[in-house]
């Protein structure tokens, strides 16, 4: 089976599983203060590293390149309030035209 | 009604970004057919992007699905929230529990009465999922029509995307503290260790951060 195939069926399997554990466990495991508070971050974190590495990374290499001007475009628009797609859409458009002109 | 009105403008909205996923996810390589089980079967975005992104940066499946659960926790715990709401048995259980995603709770605790509640969840619920997946396979069948994706701003989609989701969660000093350090300590690590290492990395620096009140 690929590469594709095992993230696919295995992360749909375990977000449906946490999704059932959690409206089907006692009222009681909702918890501790601390895992409530870690929980809230997890995200943060992840999220985080994600846009450092799908914007600076190029395999195991760091690079500066037309992405990171696609997400300055981003981060510019979400300090405008702009609308989710509209920060997506110039994201990918700065992008692009760096891409083809750099 | 509020409610109705409140959940369909929520679908709509999500539900466009689905289109961003579905683009992603063929410009990193997935096929139309995997692209749309993940909407269809893993149904949760920041999740869903996880696997398009660590995937895309070369990481193993196994990363890319830790990533992807670990992200995927809040749910579980919408659901504890949701449950004395719903008090949902047998199937609508599993397909309650399919639909709990951020948009479906936050409309649901956002309404006072709890029939207003349960209404909210099923509305934006189901309203997402229809419209998440249609525009993944807008926007699957979309980048398949298009050649390189990093000539059409692809490759800057994947950030841009995950950058909108954070966003709104960085609401205080400790938010933008750990995710200084994130960016550090994955960067760091990102020429030293396997792709989608770096990543996982850091929700140890949220149990770090977290710890202490």
């Amino acid at each position: 089976m690929s590469t594709f195939w095992i993230a696919v069926i295995g992360s749909s399997a375990l977000a449906f599983t946490t999704k059932f554990l959690g409206a089907s466990v006692p009222q009681s495991a909702l918890g501790h203060p601390r895992a409530l508070r870690i929980n809230n971050l997890v995200p943060i974190a992840l999220l985080t590293a994600l846009v450092a590495v799908s914007t600076f990374a190029d395999k195991s290499r760091l690079v500066l390149d037309n992405r990171a001007l696609g997400i300055s475009v981003a981060v510019v628009l979400l300090i405008a309030k702009a609308p989710f797609p509209l920060v997506v859409v110039g994201a990918a458009l700065t992008s692009a035209l760096a891409y083809r002109y750099f | 009604m509020s409610v109705k009105r409140d959940s369909f403008s929520v679908s709509l909205t999500v539900g466009a970004y689905g289109s961003a996923f579905g683009a992603a996810a063929v410009a990193a390589n997935f096929s139309v057919l995997q692209t749309c089980l993940l909407s269809l079967l893993l149904f949760s975005g920041a999740s869903q992007f996880a696997v398009v992104g660590v995937i895309a940066a070369g990481g193993t499946p196994i990363s890319a699905i830790a990533t992807s659960t670990l992200l995927g926790t809040r749910n579980g715990l919408y659901g504890l929230r949701l449950a004395p709401i719903l008090k949902l048995h047998g199937w609508r259980r599993f397909l309650g529990a399919h639909l709990t995603i951020d948009e479906s709770t936050g409309v649901a605790l956002a309404q006072n009465k709890d029939d207003d509640m349960r209404r909210g969840f099923w509305y934006t619920g189901v309203g997402v999922f229809i419209f998440w997946n249609l525009f993944t396979l807008a926007g699957a069948l979309g980048a398949q029509a298009i050649g390189d994706p990093a000539a059409w701003g692809l490759d800057a989609a994947v950030p841009a995307a995950f950058l909108g989701l954070l966003w709104p969660r960085l609401t205080d000093r400790k938010a933008w503290v750990l995710a200084g350090f994130a960016i550090l300590l994955a960067l760091s690590l990102t020429p030293l260790v396997p792709a989608g290492v770096p990543i996982i990395s850091c929700a140890l620096l949220a149990v770090i951060i977290g710890w202490r009140r």
